[in-house]
């Protein structure tokens, strides 16, 4: 086996350039371009089919790209794949973990394919388990763990060569909220060590606590990236929601709205439902409800809340996404 | 070199994962034990006073080598439910990002699955023996007899392998890969005499790999002459390897989850 030790001076820890991969007519990867610097946490922010796991599949070596260049500190995806191999750690969408093994068991098989030295492999399982919280249940099959429990192992699996990069594929997609929050603590943690993380969420929330840099993927392209404050700030901190009854009154309503609220409003497809970045909690509700009450529209409902994944999507792009899945 | 000893070493860490779990799963070896058993009972008690084979004088000597070469066979459909399940639950897309050999994976489950199909060969012996089967040719006719099986049971582990690898769920791969298993063993000389069957069947049962291994076995476990059986049973079980191992390199390096 090429036993690649570069000393790598790329500053970068991940690299996409131009990526584009086909399945059949659908372009999932329509010329990616990502850059993580070491020691970051980004995320990769975009609804079901956007090209989250299309991505990660490319930089982890699952798939290979039809264009581009992908890079992991600076060593080629293609070109030599092993190498990249040894350098990262990769937690899948599914907890892929052998449930009829124990945590413990679990830990020394994928160190030994990692060739580690045994007595290595029993060192670092020790303190992966007691770091993610598995030391009572370290000698218990997996198969009656919960899925909190598993997701931690699966991790912990992925940082037993202690890897340059940790891949984290939606990591808490299947959590209860419980688990998830546990979770949380967990990549945060990860954070503050200095891994270099990339993660991919559906959720805005999710994202915004973990990531220091969010990129927003959809159809197959990277539509935004910012900090979550910048991005934030892009589409406003609290949103005004308004549905009107008929969507004759969409310019009406729109004309109304605009004086009222601190950016841009947009409409939805239907016209009848508005949305707009407002300064919160300055009793603009009752304002907007008798401001279109004024003008004569048919108001049905209006709403303030905290900005949606589908919020930075309709400002993005004008459209709502196709998540199945609620934000919150 | 280097490369041969890293897919030593990981087809064994691989072979081990599912090795350790065979004592813990009981169940699963009693019940992978009691259908040769029965296979065995039904055929010996219930066919055996009906069926009359020329130049046997008894057909449990005939019949017991047919039984166990269609256990070892029927146990290499573990070996595509096995990796099924692998992908289904997302274990292989973790293996193949570890810097580990890609033929591992699968090697190191065919072996396992070997150790286990050997574990139920043994209790179908002790069986035998007691039933009253007798091996009559010498020890080394015997374990002849017993590699040439073994090793086409492991042959056919590859092509559960493709199976395991092609279909997109752990059902499916459990119906495909017995469903062609029936045919194989029982369009053979592993119960009957082919001699017997229709004219348009006899050929197919004679050219049938299953039989070549069945009569090779056969003739070394009685003592008798074994011809060339053994040698295109050989054959085709090392083609069947080369072919198979190839098609399942090549899945495998393509598979994925969901």
């Amino acid at each position: 086996m090429p036993g690649h030790t570069l000393t790598v001076n790329s500053p970068l820890a991940v690299e996409m350039n131009g990526i584009v991969k086909t399945f059949g007519d659908t372009r999932a990867l329509d010329g990616v371009d990502l850059a993580v610097p070491r020691g970051a946490v980004y995320g990769l922010l975009g609804p079901n089919g956007a090209g989250k796991t299309t991505s990660v599949r490319v930089l982890t070596t699952l798939l290979r790209p039809d264009a581009g260049t992908a890079r992991i500190d600076g060593i080629d995806v293609v070109a030599d794949p092993h190498a990249v191999r040894q350098r990262i750690g990769l937690t899948g969408q599914y907890a892929a973990v052998e449930e009829r093994l124990t945590a413990r068991e679990n830990l020394g098989f994928v160190g030994r394919l990692f060739h580690l030295p045994r007595a290595r492999v029993a060192a670092r399982a020790d303190e992966l388990l007691e770091r993610f919280d598995l030391t009572d249940a370290a000698d218990r099959v997996v198969k009656g763990f919960s899925g909190g429990m598993r997701r931690r192992l699966d991790i912990a699996m992925s940082l037993i060569a202690e890897p340059s990069v940790l891949f984290l594929d939606e990591p808490t997609t299947g959590l209860d909220p419980r688990s998830r929050l546990g979770m949380w603590d967990v990549i945060e943690e990860l954070a503050a060590d200095g891994t270099t993380v990339l993660l991919t969420t559906q959720y805005l929330e999710e994202a915004d606590r973990l990531a220091e840099q969010i990129v927003v993927i959809d159809h197959g392209r990277v539509i935004a990236e910012g900090s979550p404050d910048e991005l934030k700030q892009r589409i406003g901190g609290a949103r005004l929601s308004v549905r009107i009854a008929r969507p004759e009154n969409q310019e009406r309503a729109m004309s109304t709205l605009t004086p009222l609220c601190a950016g841009e409003v947009v409409s939805d497809d239907a016209r009848t439902g508005f949305s707009a970045p407002i300064i919160a909690g300055d009793g603009v509700v009752p304002g907007v409800i008798r401001a279109l009450d004024d003008a004569g529209v048919d108001v049905l409902d209006v709403e303030v809340r905290r900005p949606s994944l589908d919020d930075v999507f309709l400002v993005l792009t004008g459209r709502t996404t196709d998540a199945e899945e609620d934000a919150s | 070199m280097n490369r041969l000893r890293w897919l030593l070493h990981d087809s064994w860490v691989e072979a081990e994962r599912h090795l350790r779990i065979i004592p813990r799963n009981v169940e699963l070896l009693i019940f992978a034990s009691i259908q040769p058993i029965m296979f065995l009972a039904i055929f010996v008690y219930v066919f055996g006073g009906s069926i009359v084979i020329p130049g046997f004088d008894n057909y449990d000597q005939f019949l017991m080598p047919g039984i166990f070469a269609q256990t070892l066979v029927f146990g290499s459909a573990f070996t595509g439910i096995g990796l099924a399940d692998d992908l289904q639950k997302g274990l292989v897309d973790r293996l193949r990002s570890l810097p580990m050999s890609r033929s591992a994976v699968i090697v190191g489950r065919t072996i396992s699955d070997l150790v286990r199909n050997l574990f139920t060969f043994v209790v179908m012996i002790v069986v035998a023996l007691a039933i009253g089967f007798r091996f009559t040719g010498g020890a080394v006719d015997a374990i002849t007899a017993t590699a040439l099986l073994v090793l086409f049971s492991y042959a056919l582990s590859w092509v559960q392998a493709v199976i395991g690898l092609s279909v997109s769920s752990v059902e499916a791969a459990n119906s495909a890969g017995f469903i062609w298993m029936f045919p194989l063993t029982f369009v053979s000389s592993a119960f009957v005499d082919p001699s017997n069957m229709p004219g348009w069947l006899r050929p197919v049962a004679d050219a049938n790999p299953f039989t070549l291994v069945t009569n090779s076995a056969r003739a070394l476990y009685n003592g008798n002459p074994v011809g060339n059986d053994a040698w295109w049973a050989l054959a085709w079980s090392v083609g069947i390897i080369v072919v198979f191992s190839t098609m399942a390199a090549r899945r495998f390096s393509r598979s994925t989850a969901g």
